[in-house]
């Protein structure tokens, strides 16, 4: 009994050590967001509160949570309080699976990259849920444009993500990783690394594919009617998402923890330093692209992924999958 | 084992109750959202005993797509005129014979396909004459049965799926007249000489424009 509650608490005080570093690193990742995004277009962006304004989240955070939360007299209440705790549930325990390093992970399991994938497409959920439940007519556009962007732009994440376990053999996370010590598979599946990242932009929602909440024309969408402590839960699970679709792509194609080059002063930096490292310069290339390029048109978008992506990234996979066989390099143990 | 066992009934009174409630809940949008919380616990049971590949297969297909496709449909629904009347209704009860009978038939499957495997453990052996492996993933033991032993069955099911979908499609689609559509290579090979003319506007007379 004793060594059950000695396992419980060790997990439950590996889960606090790596939940509380996410949440602080969503709240900076907020701020580093803005000031990229100022300083493109030629603006300061926030650097007012603390030195270079790196306390911004938190006066943000402050001013959400002494709001008084709003739940519209014709909404379905439990559904529509319960979304935002999906939103940000869902965000938070994808992170179980990250491996850091070889040893620093919470849950290795065998199904690792399957997981994330079911995760992040649960995440529509939320969404919906909160579209729905606010029984207006912007949030239920917003939740049905945002429904239909997700589910068809996952079709793609999943077929690139099979190229990646084509020349892996394993669906765990830590073997993807390891399977790259020699070569990153962003050099031979460049193609599908930038195809993983533009479908990412459109899977979290970010512009230039942000239809659902497009703030010109529907009013925020799905977050319409949210305010205070419900309205920075969507916001925090949002950006938990991007981070976590960029700690995706830095382990599928990045390489994870593993140095650039295996050589003396890069083997001193720590593995997990290097995997945020990735997961920084993946963030700032998405709010690079928030900056530059504008809003799609919805048809546009849905053409994007169904009859681009879709068919370039299934073409891919048969490439591959005849070069790994004609060179006989397939993965068999 | 003890820690197990408290959490499988956790995972089947959810599921159990869940599944109920689909049935039973006003609001049909609620019966959908009951429906996605049972696949959840279902797919966490997989899990539990060791039937990692399935249970994440079935959140992927069943709750991040199926369950998505449900809620669009119900959704635009005029759920207010749509609730699940048929409990306590008496005109539309004629409902309920029906759905007796395809649970009896449900039911009555069950019981053979526990039945057989209960007390006639001899009787799977026919079906699957391969041996399974424990020391591998079972994602590498179904990769390994499901294109070698089974491909034809996999293929024909894959062709099935494609039908439907090709007849979906074309009992769907339309083409619908009068609307503009975005072409990229019309648009990239316009050249300056076809979008661009000059006029001489003569005073008082202007330019015709044809639209």
């Amino acid at each position: 009994m004793i060594e059950n509650l000695n396992i419980l608490i060790n997990e439950i005080y590996k889960i606090f050590l790596l939940l509380i570093p996410i949440l602080t690193a969503v709240a900076m990742i907020v701020w580093l967001d803005r000031r990229v995004w100022a300083f493109v277009q030629k603006r300061r962006g926030p650097n007012v509160v603390g030195p270079f304004g790196l306390f911004q989240s938190l006066a943000d955070a402050l001013k959400y949570i002494f709001k008084e939360i709003i739940i519209p007299a014709s909404a379905n209440k439990i559904i529509f309080i319960l979304a935002p705790i999906v939103t940000m549930t869902l965000a938070l325990v994808a992170w179980a699976v990250i491996p850091f390093s070889e040893e620093i992970v919470i849950a290795d399991i065998n199904v690792g990259i399957l997981y994330l994938f079911a995760v992040s497409s649960l995440g529509v959920y939320g969404i919906i849920m909160g579209g729905w439940a606010s029984n207006s007519k912007y949030p239920f556009l917003g939740a049905i444009r945002s429904a239909a962007q997700m589910v068809s732009y996952e079709v793609s994440i999943g077929v690139i993500i099979i190229n990646v376990l084509l020349c892996v053999g394993s669906l765990n996370l830590t073997d993807i990783v390891l399977a790259q010590e020699n070569l990153w598979y962003i050099v031979p599946l460049f193609p599908m690394f930038v195809i993983f990242f533009i479908s990412a932009l459109a899977e979290t929602n970010r512009p230039p594919f942000d239809l659902p909440e497009a703030e010109a024309e529907l009013v925020a969408g799905y977050q319409t009617e949210y305010s205070g402590m419900m309205y920075a839960m969507f916001w925090l699970g949002e950006y938990a998402n991007i981070l976590l679709m960029c700690s995706m792509g830095s382990i599928l194609f990045l390489g994870g923890w593993l140095s650039p080059i295996d050589i003396y002063p890069f083997t001193l930096v720590p593995a997990p330093l290097w995997l945020i490292l990735k997961i920084l310069l993946l963030f700032i290339l998405f709010s690079l692209v928030k900056a530059i390029v504008p809003r799609y048109r919805y048809d546009q978008l849905m053409k994007l992924g169904w009859k681009i992506f879709l068919p370039l990234s299934l073409t891919w996979v048969v490439l591959t999958a005849s070069y790994l066989f004609y060179f006989n390099l397939l993965p068999v143990n | 084992m003890i820690i197990h066992s408290i959490f499988f009934y956790i995972f089947s009174i959810i599921a159990v109750f869940s599944a109920i409630m689909v049935t039973v809940s006003r609001n049909t949008v609620h019966s959908v959202f009951f429906l996605i919380l049972d696949f959840i616990t279902i797919s966490c049971l997989f899990i539990m005993i060791g039937a990692e590949f399935i249970g994440m297969i079935m959140l992927i297909v069943y709750v991040g797509a199926v369950a998505v496709l449900f809620l669009f449909v119900v959704m635009m629904l005029n759920v207010s005129k749509q609730k699940n009347e048929w409990l306590g209704d008496e005109k539309n009860s004629n409902h309920i014979p029906i759905g007796l009978l395809i649970s009896g038939v449900i039911f009555f499957e069950l019981i053979i396909v526990v039945g057989g495997w209960k007390y006639k453990p001899e009787l799977l052996k026919t079906f699957s004459s391969i041996g399974i492996d424990l020391s591998t993933t079972n994602t590498h033991e179904i990769g390994k049965v499901l294109y070698t032993d089974y491909i034809h069955l996999f293929q024909l099911s894959g062709m099935v799926l494609l039908v439907a979908m090709i007849g979906a499609i074309v009992l769907t689609f339309r083409q619908r007249d009068g609307i503009k559509r975005q072409s990229y290579f019309k648009q990239i090979s316009r050249e300056r000489n076809e979008g661009v003319e000059l006029a001489d506007p003569k005073s008082n007379e202007g330019v015709k424009i044809d639209v």
